[in-house]
């Protein structure tokens, strides 16, 4: 018993000294990206509190229009716009590159505290949609595995659950928005709360793991600006 | 004296002032209007006339508010917010209806060197004429041909949200009789040319005293042209003193490093962050050398003064608020800034002894810590190193003691920083 807590006093004894050691400079793209990781956490694994979204391993054009969003105003956030105001094109898309290109693993899902009906709820609206109220699947667009298409389709697993409906919100009252035509604005649109709560509580319960999917089996069923339309096989 | 007779001599001395005013507002109007043939400019524009306008157009930074965030350049639509309200920047594209198109060039020089619209309503000095008076009317001219060129952009600009009385143009019509003067650039001939140059680039174009300057309560410049510092309204950045030693000052740097900055927003002196940045990027960073060299000359040879007296040297020991100061800066400052507050060279500016870190106002020092930033992305320097924000990490008591121990550890002598202190500009990071 002893002897186990001894090992457990040094093994947090060199985590906390591996917190608090100071890295040695170097002059790489990470240096240089600090800014970004002092929210979203070391190497874009997102942070703990749930708000600044896990940007490690996303698709790179995706993060990258992310960027050009922040910096040209069609997406909200003070902090970000501040940061990005004075970076052109070229650099946006270095960071996104290096955000993308970091492949770190995800962290559990979050158990779900909704009831059995609200889950499968979601769950429908996410691998089926709403035909009749002209909502798409999210598989549509994001993949069967819901972990996005290369090169510009995010993906919805991985993601707290705050995070999550903070974004379909936004999308839906028009503060977050996306290059013309803005097909998630049309979606949201057609969601109501209680839709965005059980996909968001469907889809944060799901555990995340691997990359990108690298094509769409099928065309888009919108037109979406700034997406760089996936291959697919068919006619989009 | 009857009461009519008093009356009379009441509305005959408003007539005059009101004369008076009308008369101060046009003053100087003809001067350069009928120089070039203003339609042949449009027509058969010389390209390299299209290029100095552009290089020009640059050095005023007329993007600058003219461009809406995300959008088409000098479209305008951009709310310029100052505290008697917002004045939105117009579309200077050459679209007839709601750009520049049916401008002539005389029209155009009116507006820079009178401060007059096209159909003669007077504009807000938000518009920085006090400035560009002093552009000659061949800068004018190509500046105009180089707007012309551009693609016309159908975008009307947004109506002036401004508080009564200064939605009034007679309110406007009385501070310009007041404060503005229309000029022009005089060379001093006991100056070397490239002085006068600068002079040309920083009283005119440059625009440098908009913000580098304090202003009274109407909103004109203090001390005109003399570029003390200033606190810009609303976005609560400090522009710091270009003649105070203690400040901003370069009459002791080496001309290069001033160039540098301007060049490329990073020196080995330190770096550009906030309203400077976008300065250096939409403007500074296009000037040749010659003429930054020239604004350099300048500058150096502004009067040079202190803006505070020298502090005492810190008494041994730390005050509570610096130890507790001194326990953040190892947590969150120093892998970058060094134990010592040394920096590295190139990419993280140093703090000790950086007069950013200990001159009076502490405003630059409040937002960088609460907002972060990048210098800006110039050919220089295209990929710079950034600063995180941490608005979301540390509370105001904390920024507080934090920045009280670097404003005075190091040898630095810089003012402690209270609570207060920050909470003013912590309003000033909207989410």
């Amino acid at each position: 018993m002893r002897r186990r807590r001894s090992l457990v006093t040094i093994v947090l004894g060199t985590l906390a000294l591996g917190a608090q050691a100071v890295p040695p400079f170097e002059d790489s793209i990470a240096q240089r990206v600090l800014a970004c990781t002092g929210c979203h956490g070391p190497q874009g694994r997102a942070a703990p509190d749930g708000y600044y979204p896990r940007i490690a391993g996303k698709p790179p054009v995706y993060l990258y229009n992310q960027l050009l969003n922040f910096r040209d105003g069609r997406r909200r956030y003070g902090l970000m716009t501040g940061l990005l105001a004075p970076l052109d094109d070229a650099y946006l898309r270095e960071i996104a590159n290096h955000f993308s290109a970091l492949d770190v693993a995800y962290p559990p899902p979050q158990p779900p505290k909704e009831g059995a009906a609200v889950i499968e709820r979601g769950r429908l609206l996410v691998v089926q949609g709403d035909p009749a109220r002209r909502i798409p699947a999210c598989v549509q667009c994001h993949g069967d595995a819901m972990m996005g298409v290369a090169p510009s389709i995010p993906g919805l697993l991985g993601l707290p659950r705050d995070y999550l409906n903070a974004q379909l919100g936004a999308w839906r009252t028009g503060t977050r928005r996306a290059q013309a035509p803005d097909c998630m604005h049309e979606v949201a649109k057609a969601l109501t709360p209680e839709d965005i709560s059980a996909v968001s509580a469907w889809l944060a319960a799901q555990p995340a793991f691997g990359k990108p999917a690298p094509t769409l089996p099928r065309p888009l069923p919108l037109d979406c600006g700034g997406v760089t339309t996936p291959a697919t096989g068919g006619s989009k | 004296m009857t009461a009519r007779r008093i009356v009379a001599l009441l509305l005959g001395a408003l007539f005059v002032v009101a004369a008076i005013i009308v008369a101060l507002n046009v003053r100087d109007e003809g001067q350069g209007v009928d120089q070039p043939v203003p339609d042949s400019i449009a027509t058969r524009t010389p390209a390299d006339l299209i290029a100095r306008g552009e290089y020009l157009t640059r050095a005023g930074d007329c993007i600058g508010c003219h461009t809406a965030r995300g959008g088409v350049p000098y479209a305008g639509g951009r709310g310029i917010e100052t505290p008697f309200g917002t004045v939105y920047a117009p579309n200077l594209t050459p679209d007839p209806q709601t750009g520049l198109g049916n401008w002539s060039a005389s029209d155009f020089w009116r507006a820079l060197h009178n401060g007059r619209s096209r159909d003669g309503r007077l504009l807000y000095p938000v518009f920085p004429y006090p400035n560009y008076t002093r552009v000659v009317r061949a800068d004018s001219d190509a500046m105009y041909a180089y707007l012309r060129s551009l693609p016309p952009t159908v975008q009307p600009s947004p109506a002036h949200a401004l508080d009564f009385p200064f939605n009034l143009q007679a309110s406007l019509a009385v501070w310009r009789a007041i404060y503005f003067q229309p000029g022009v650039h005089v060379a001093d001939p006991a100056k070397p040319a490239e002085w006068n140059r600068g002079a040309y680039l920083v009283e005119g174009l440059g625009h440098c005293n908009a913000c580098h300057s304090s202003r009274n309560a109407l909103g004109a410049p203090v001390g005109p042209l003399d570029l003390a510092g200033g606190l810009i309204p609303v976005q609560n950045w400090y522009a710091p003193s270009l003649t105070a030693v203690d400040e901003s000052s370069v009459a002791h740097w080496d001309v290069r490093d001033v160039v540098a900055l301007l060049k490329t927003g990073v020196s080995t002196r330190g770096a550009v962050l906030g309203p400077m940045s976008e300065v250096v990027l939409n403007s500074t960073q296009y000037l040749s050398d010659a003429d930054l060299v020239a604004m350099t000359t300048y500058l150096k040879a502004l009067p040079v003064v202190r803006s505070a007296p020298e502090a005492a040297p810190a008494p041994a020991g730390r005050t509570d608020a610096q130890a507790r100061g001194a326990r953040l800066y190892e947590t969150h400052c120093a892998a970058c800034h060094g134990e010592a507050g040394e920096g590295v060279a190139g990419a993280y500016p140093a703090l000790a002894g950086s007069r950013a870190v200990t001159m009076t106002s502490s405003a630059n020092l409040v937002h960088v810590v609460l907002q972060g930033g990048f210098p800006p992305a110039t050919a220089g320097n295209p990929r710079p190193y950034g600063m995180p924000p941490f608005a979301t990490v540390l509370s105001d008591a904390e920024v507080a003691d934090l920045l009280t121990y670097v404003r005075g550890a190091w040898g630095n002598r810089g003012a402690p920083v209270s609570t207060l202190d920050v909470n003013r500009f912590r309003s000033d990071v909207r989410p």
